[in-house]
């Protein structure tokens, strides 16, 4: 049993992708708690797997018994095993706050809609679980195909939004294929245990058919982690998709490519190629600093929620892109970190706006005022404290991951990556403060000036399956923003690479 | 852990009191007056705990406790060193006051979101006593920022487009202050691989250049300096007047300002250490910036026609009395520095407080309309009285003792410059409260009949505040050793027996 | 010019990629930018499967008479296999990407992207 492990995951999702297909339209609202089923078991298992991990080591499962690099295998190292446990467990909650906001939402499509959730958590459980590179091409296809249907059946301008990211999105999946084309051509293997340990004796420094390989790799995943100037499908993607999805996708859809990346750079790679005999972590750097500033600009000017939220997910990626770019351990500590942080933090808030969108029918920041937060007082005590994460103050979770951030870049002496995090803090202070001064303090009286009416409240907060998953985020972020050097020392440090 | 630390949890359950009331308060939310008493037990317990911690102060030891790891090798830990005492002694003992006064205050003025009020005022006064306590910088930067957050709410209390607009600088000021401290602390860790503050500081044999320790340095300042309101980073404060009276009163006296000052003080005596400083001339620069303040807030202060106005940059320049005596690095100083810390505190709470008597009972807030009050409300404008000799240096109010060592410490560095700046801010001073008591003392008011003194839950704290400067001022180690303390504390700083 | 000769794959399949990334970028019908898309795809595939090529050499099936040590004989099957996945996936990406554009015409009514991007403003 627990030597197959590893396999069971992806069992489980395609299982109940199946069971849920299956379902007939009268019975569509079985697809809730089947969908409920899967995830939670395969949070458990990954939960298990990690502390299996932490505990044994290394976990493999080789695909039909072949050997690697014949063969397919299946990785859990800490690293995947941490990105694991994230991704399950953030879709877990958001999952179950999705019953009461499908409902409402796409009530005749429920049992599509979850069999296709149950695909793009396959496809990315797959991207994280395997060691080979091929697969993983294939695993980022099935979760990026079903992430443009999870988007399209939002709003109006969901399916051009969906469809732009497709376009990007398989350009992105190609460059990656071409890229890992060279890669084959030059060393034969696909496995990523066996590339690293060939790379070296290829000397990439003197071969540029393995540099070529690294840039169109990297520039593929880049596409898929949004990092600026490649992430012009996002915004779009984000605010038109339906609650649930963008609530699915931002926290951990960019989080898996980021994995990717951390896997390709230093896992195959290796620091010395990556940082000194071809810096693209200079590049990476640069990108990531330009878009976190960029993000935060954009997201002051949004008037609408969701679309700011998008916005300060740009952002958000870019400061894991800067941990990743620093190539040191601080660095990526606070990269590592953040995917963690970041997932909670924007699952929360997307919580939020979904709540305020059942709720009230929008999620408009101009129509704000105080009987939001006299009628919602739970959800939005939920965003403030997601807030004050985001912008980062001690000690809640979003601090650290800068924390460590800002170390990483004094130990490099990029003063410039330092002064970033700490400017775009302010940004985020900025228009996270400008929402809460709204909600906490506008009177309801200014919108008699305009022809809107206030919003009429139907019920106060939204129903429990709403309410508790928004505030256990909440109250996550507190618990890791105090625990988060058990984190670090626990699960962070041994999944830094060797030679580090 | 040597003799001079014992493990305790009292620092924990002094930050702590506090913060369990903040439920309480909300809960009673519709109780007033059980919401009140929350209050008042939380600041009388608090001050017992800390009062608890003084003998051990007094004889040099230090309460330690750590929490958790918070960050790899950095311990969320609390240290109640003498200094981390006297700061919480005086935060603790003046919060009595301001919660007794608030009550007046609050009920007088019939505001609105009371318990909003009480539970961020509660929370304040945790990150206070927190930042005290704080045994490293990460700790420190924690409390620090808690303390920002739970300021805002009272800052934009009255919520009119004005406080909105006081509340969004104070936010730019504080939060970018904290920015740069954060930048600072994780600059000094990767330095010097520590953040564990020490008397006479832990900056020595580290490799940085002169060039970059003046950067450091600069970062810092603009960290704590932006709270301690030193030039040219003080002008969220007269903005931040806004707020109500008592608030003005904590941030001015007891908790905000004074955690900046207190921030100063840690950086200069237990980062860097007076060794270093004078070795890159960082006190020059300290000293520099601490002098132009005094001098220029006192002749602001001229300019204000709005009596809080005027109380706040008076502040503005006493708090740079305290930077200025610290960057004297002698012993005289620093003892005269913190004592000001102290005696600053109950002076201008006092003429807080009359300030805020004054407009809840007359609704007078300008200097101009002050003419003849001192006949309807004699307690409380002699209670001013006695606050504005005090900051002008007059014995026997305390601020005469504080500034007596300021001006040893001047002497003892040789730099007479800094004496004759403390003597015409002392006059400067003088100038600019003498106006306002001969306003209220001879002139002729209008408007007046009917008008009583305020009401006791006011006139009570400000005439004890006054009090207990003159007998500070009389007798420094009475009951608290506040004297014996501060020079205990310049003392382990130094290394120099005063 | 040898060099040149000699690699005419690699020119082709350079070719092929300008072409589809410029059908992409600037042409305005989505139908044809998913046209642009799929050349795009190919030429990736083309690359793998001409990088597995070999002249006089056969198909990795054993025959007495090609001995076993002669594995230079063979053709390495992996990259042709792979690309068979690769296919699948270009395939379902293209069932896709025609799925939005019957989803976005019934919606707008128009498949010009400037005209829906003019649209998207009031969305």
């Amino acid at each position: 049993m627990v030597k197959n492990a590893p396999i069971l995951i992806p069992v489980v999702y395609l299982t109940a992708c199946l069971v849920i297909a299956l379902i007939r339209p009268r019975f569509r609202h079985f697809a809730y708690p089947v969908t409920l089923v899967a995830v939670s078991l395969a949070s458990a298992i990954s939960i298990g797997m990690l502390c299996l991990v932490i505990q044994y080591g290394i976990m493999r499962y080789q695909f039909g018994g072949w050997v690697p690099p014949i063969g397919i295998e299946y990785v859990i190292d800490p690293l995947s095993g941490f990105v694991l446990v994230v991704i399950n467990a953030v879709a877990c909650l958001v999952l179950i706050h999705s019953l009461n906001v499908n409902k409402v939402e796409m009530d005749q499509r429920l049992v599509p809609y979850y069999a296709v959730v149950m695909l793009f958590m396959l496809g990315l459980n797959g991207m994280v679980l395997t060691g080979d590179f091929f697969n993983l091409f294939v695993f980022l296809e099935i979760s990026s195909l079903a992430a443009y249907g999870l988007i399209a059946v939002g709003s109006k301008g969901s399916a051009f939004a969906a469809f732009r990211y497709l376009i990007l999105g398989t350009v992105g999946a190609s460059l990656y294929l071409l890229g890992l084309g060279f890669l084959y051509l030059k060393t034969g293997s696909l496995n990523m245990a066996d590339l690293a340990a060939i790379i070296p004796f290829v000397q990439p420094q003197k071969d540029p058919a393995l540099i070529i390989a690294l840039v169109l790799m990297t520039t593929g995943i880049c596409i898929k982690m949004a990092i600026v100037p490649l992430h012009g499908w996002l915004p779009d993607a984000y605010t038109l998709a339906p609650s649930v999805t963008s609530s699915l996708i931002a926290p951990i859809g960019t989080k898996v490519a980021a994995y990717v990346l951390i896997r390709m750079l230093f896992g195959v790679y290796g620091v010395d190629v990556i940082s000194r005999e071809f810096p693209i972590t200079f590049v990476l750097g640069w990108l990531a600093a330009a878009g976190i500033i960029y993000g935060s600009v954009m997201a002051i000017a949004q008037t609408e929620l969701k679309r700011m939220l998008a916005y300060s997910s740009v952002a958000q990626v870019g400061y894991i892109g800067l941990g990743i770019s620093m190539a040191n351990p601080l660095g990526l500590i606070g990269a590592v970190l953040h995917v963690l942080n970041h997932a909670v933090m924007k699952a929360c808030l997307f919580l939020v706006a979904a709540n305020l969108r059942i709720q009230t029918g929008h999620s408009d920041i101009s129509r704000f005022d105080h009987t939001y937060r006299v009628k919602m007082p739970w959800t939005m005590a939920a965003f403030t404290v997601a807030a004050i994460s985001m912008i980062g103050l001690p000690p809640l979770a979003g601090f650290f991951s800068k924390w460590y951030l800002a170390l990483g870049a004094i130990e490099n002496s990029q003063w410039i990556f330092l002064g970033v995090i700490l400017v775009s803090s302010l940004l985020n202070a900025v228009y996270f403060f400008r929402i809460i001064e709204k909600v906490y303090m506008k009177s309801p009286g200014d919108h008699a000036a305009k022809e809107e009416p206030a919003v009429k409240f139907g019920s106060v907060e939204p129903a429990l399956s709403m309410l508790v998953p928004t505030i256990v985020f909440a109250v996550l972020l507190i618990g890791l923003g105090l625990f988060n050097a058990l984190i670090v020392t626990r699960l962070i440090l041994p999944m830094l690479p060797p030679g580090m | 852990m040597n003799d001079l630390t014992y493990i305790s949890y009292i620092p924990l359950w002094a930050v702590l009191v506090s913060l369990a009331a903040v439920p309480l308060i909300l809960m009673s939310s519709r109780k007033p007056n059980l919401r009140e008493t929350w209050t008042l037990l939380a600041a009388g317990i608090k001050f017992l705990l800390v009062f608890s911690l003084l003998p051990g102060a007094l004889e040099g030891k230090s309460a330690v406790i750590g929490l958790l790891e918070i960050s790899p090798g950095v311990d969320l830990a609390l240290k109640a060193d003498p200094f981390g005492v006297f700061f919480a002694l005086i935060s603790s003992g003046l919060w009595m006051f301001t919660s007794i006064y608030s009550i007046g205050y609050m009920r007088g003025n019939r505001e609105h979101k009371q318990t909003r009020y009480f539970a961020s005022f509660a929370v304040c006064l945790s990150a206070t006593i927190g930042i005290a306590f704080s045994a490293n910088l990460l700790t420190f930067i924690i409390f620090y920022e808690i303390l920002t957050i739970a300021t805002y709410p009272l800052v934009i209390h009255k919520e009119t487009r004005e406080a909105i607009r006081g509340g969004r600088q104070y936010l730019l000021y504080t939060l970018t202050a904290g920015l740069l401290l954060i930048a600072a602390a994780a600059w000094t860790y990767m330095a010097t691989g520590s953040m564990e503050f020490k008397a006479g500081g832990f900056f020595e044999g580290t490799e940085l250049s002169s060039a970059a320790m003046t950067t450091l340095f600069f970062l810092f300042l603009g960290g704590v300096g932006v709270k301690a309101g030193i030039m040219p980073l003080h002008s969220w404060l007269p903005t931040a007047m806004v707020a109500p009276t008592p608030v003005s009163a904590l941030l001015h006296a007891v908790a905000v300002v004074k955690a900046g000052v207190f921030g100063v003080i840690r950086v200069v005596g237990f980062v860097f250490g007076p060794e270093v400083m004078a070795a890159h001339g960082l006190n020059i620069i300290l000293a520099v910036f601490a002098a132009t303040t005094i001098i220029l807030a006192s002749l602001l202060a001229f300019k204000q026609e709005n009596l809080k106005r005027r109380l706040a940059y008076s502040t503005v320049g006493h708090l740079s009395y305290i930077v200025l005596g610290a960057a004297l690095l002698t012993p005289s100083g620093f003892t005269g520095g913190l004592m000001h810390i102290a005696t600053h505190a109950t002076m201008k709470i006092t003429l807080f407080f009359c300030a805020g008597a004054i407009y809840i009972n007359l609704h007078r807030e300008n200097i101009s309309q002050l003419n003849g009050i001192a006949k309807i409300m004699p307690w409380t404008m002699a209670a001013f009285v006695i606050g504005s000799l005090g900051l002008a240096g007059v014995p026997p109010v305390n601020g005469f003792v504080s500034k007596w060592y300021l001006a040893m410490g001047a002497l003892e560095a040789d730099q007479l410059v800094v004496l004759g700046i403390f003597i015409l801010s002392g006059l400067l001073n003088a100038g600019y409260f003498f106006p306002i008591i001969h306003r209220a003392y001879f002139r002729k008011g209008e408007g007046l009949k009917g008008h009583k003194e305020a009401s006791a839950l006011m006139v009570v704290p400000l005439v004890a505040t006054a009090l207990l400067s003159v007998l500070i001022g009389l007798r420094p180690d009475l009951f608290f050793h506040i004297f014996e303390l501060a020079g205990g504390i310049a003392r382990s700083i130094t290394g120099v027996v005063p | 010019m040898e060099s040149i000769l000699g690699h005419y794959v690699y020119w082709v399949i350079i070719a092929l990629l300008c072409i589809g990334l410029y059908a992409i970028m600037f042409k305005k019908n989505l139908v044809k930018q998913v046209i642009g898309l799929s050349i795009f795809q190919t030429s990736v595939i083309l690359f793998w499967v001409s990088s597995a090529v070999k002249w006089n050499a056969t198909v990795p099936i054993y025959d007495p008479a090609y001995p076993l040590e002669t594995t230079a004989l063979y053709i390495n099957p992996l990259p042709h296999t792979l690309m068979l996945t690769a296919i699948v996936v270009g395939v379902a990406t293209l069932g896709v990407a025609f799925a939005l554009l019957i989803i976005i015409f019934r919606r707008h009514r128009t498949l010009n992207e400037d005209k829906l991007i003019e649209n998207m403003k009031e969305w």
